[in-house]
């Protein structure tokens, strides 16, 4: 299976503040481990939201919002993609990462939704149908 | 913690280090099966002693320092007396005062011991079944009944498969190390294959317990990375694997609901995963750019890519990936690359040009009762408006083929000739 794994925004992440060289190491070991592993297809940092934008919706609307954004607990500073055999091992390497900030931090793991997951529910004719959403979204 | 959460987390944590902990033991007592119970044994204590006091920071350091500890007592105890066995003691124990922090130790050349553990697997001596059976239970640490419903095969035959693969490593005499120079290149090449015999396991045949055979092509492409981790500077290494991730990458768009193959120009390219692509294409890259002249698998990838990059089934670069399989034939003569070197011409050229080299193919008899030569000869025809002689040939695939899906698939070409 597939998961993301968010690097959750910190006030000093959010402030710019960039890593010292030794949680640079740190975390370049680990991104090593993870790659030796097999198990990382992705991963990269975010800039902090000072540089982001929001597109906001409503009905015919649209209207852009300018970062920083205020809810830093709910903001996301870097990802990684791991391809793992289950959440054990998801969290399992969780576990292992240095952690990414000088202050507290959290890591969230979200699994990607595969075919797989719908199991008997999945007809052939729900997934031709989705196939065909897929088809129609593409173009 | 409760007892199960932690059952959990050690089975987790032992699945995810049986290959690194194997390997080092098998490189320290040149034995496979007595590594293999060395780990089995070292999973048996952390059980116990992780529900006691948690799981440690460093779970694969523990599991490796109690495995050493009573591969040691092991060897104490059953006294052996063979000199080779009491200097294996004595390394191990001097090993052990002088390293305090063991983690170091492991750190340092934990890589070249996880790729001499995948060299041996891998070896010549053995023959390619058993290589693959083994490279799936040491390194991916799939349990033998897993890997016999991969490959369509009872558990005792697997079983017996991997108990005689380790007995003709122990036979041999094999070191768990990682050959240098020539004859590591020499032996790459049988590492590459397996893999690849594994990924196409899984690709090859989309009927039966698909699932399983999904997860192969993950884990051959899995051992591919790994081994790019390892390896970074082998060309074909990169090309084996951009090979592995493109291919992947239209895993979900070859088969329709009905189980029946989509043909790659059919296929719905907005299934086609595109992070593997961006994988595939930046693995294909890095072998270009190590080695120009560039080896089957690199070639191969190429190929791949070609099709990756086109937009549509329209837009694809036939030229490019004849004058690909033009080289690939020259480095790897097989039939099956003279076939698809046809195809490839006949999109390019036009059928004509492919019939004629079908047509060679074929008065070889180099692949008789081979599906994809007459279905190849069956779409050349159906392109010319041939079309009794298109409806021939594809009833002619449609017999030789044991593959429901694609059986279908060719009975319903064969249909579609009659209605034009």
């Amino acid at each position: 299976m597939r998961v993301v794994v968010f690097v959750k925004a910190t006030e000093s992440s959010e402030k710019g503040i960039m890593p010292t060289t030794e949680e640079m190491e740190a975390m370049g070991k680990f991104n090593q481990e993870l790659v030796e592993a097999g198990v990382m297809l992705d991963g990269d940092g975010l800039k902090p939201t000072s540089h982001a934008k929001r597109i906001r919706f409503d009905g015919a609307d649209r209207t852009v919002i300018d970062g920083p954004f205020a809810e830093t607990r709910e903001l996301v500073a870097g990802y990684w993609i791991w391809q793992v055999k289950d959440m054990d091992e998801a969290i399992a390497w969780a576990k292992r990462c240095p952690n990414p900030m000088p202050e507290a931090s959290e890591l969230e793991i979200r699994p990607f939704f595969e075919m797989e997951d719908f199991g008997d529910a999945m007809t052939p004719e729900l997934r031709a149908q989705e196939e065909e959403m897929r088809d129609r979204t593409s173009k | 913690m409760t007892d199960a959460e932690t059952t959990r987390a050690v089975e987790t944590v032992f699945r995810m280090e049986q290959a690194r902990l194997i390997a080092g033991l098998a490189r320290m007592l040149r034995d496979v099966s007595r590594a293999e119970e060395l780990a089995q044994d070292a999973l048996v204590v952390a059980m116990t002693d992780w529900k006691k006091n948690g799981v440690p920071d460093n779970p694969g350091a523990w599991l490796m320092a109690t495995a050493k500890r009573r591969a040691i007592d092991g060897l104490r105890r059953r006294e052996m007396m063979a000199r080779k066995h009491a200097e294996i003691a004595a390394d191990l124990e001097d090993d052990q005062l002088r390293t305090s922090a063991f983690e170091e130790a492991l750190d340092d050349d934990i890589g070249d011991e996880l790729l001499g553990l995948i060299f041996t697997a891998c070896h010549p001596i053995l023959k390619r079944e058993a290589r693959a059976a083994l490279t799936l239970r040491l390194i991916g640490g799939l349990s033998v009944s897993e890997i016999a419903r991969a490959f369509l095969a009872t558990e005792a035959t697997i079983g017996q498969r991997i108990t005689r693969a380790k007995r003709a490593i122990a036979d041999a005499g094999l070191s768990f190390e990682v050959p240098r120079g020539a004859d590591r290149d020499a032996r790459l090449p049988s590492v590459l294959e397996v893999i690849y015999l594994i990924f196409n396991e899984g690709y090859a045949a989309t009927s039966g317990e698909a699932l399983i055979r999904f997860d192969l092509c993950a884990e051959a492409q899995r051992l591919g990375r790994i081994l790019a981790g390892l390896m970074a500077d082998e060309p074909e290494v990169w090309g084996l694997l951009a090979l592995m991730e493109l291919h992947a990458s239209r895993l979900r768009a070859r088969t329709g609901p009905d189980g029946a193959p989509i043909a790659l120009p059919d296929q719905n390219r907005a299934a086609w995963d595109r992070l593997l692509i961006g994988r595939g294409l930046k693995a294909l890259e890095r072998a270009e750019a190590l080695e120009p002249e560039r080896g089957p698998y690199t070639l191969q990838g190429a190929i791949a890519a070609c099709h990756a990059r086109a937009l549509t089934g329209a837009a694809t670069d036939w030229e490019r990936i004849a004058a690909l399989y033009d080289d690939l034939w020259d480095q790897a003569g097989t039939p099956v690359i003279a076939l698809n070197r046809a195809i490839a011409l006949s999109m390019a050229r036009g059928p004509e040009e492919g019939l004629l080299h079908l047509s060679d193919i074929e008065q070889a008899g180099v692949l008789p009762g081979y599906a994809p030569l007459p279905a190849a000869r069956a779409d050349c025809l159906f392109r010319l408006g041939h079309l009794p002689e298109a409806r021939q040939a594809f009833e002619l695939a449609a017999t030789l083929t044991r593959n429901t899906g694609e059986r279908t698939y060719l009975l319903k070409r064969a249909g579609a000739c009659c209605q034009a």
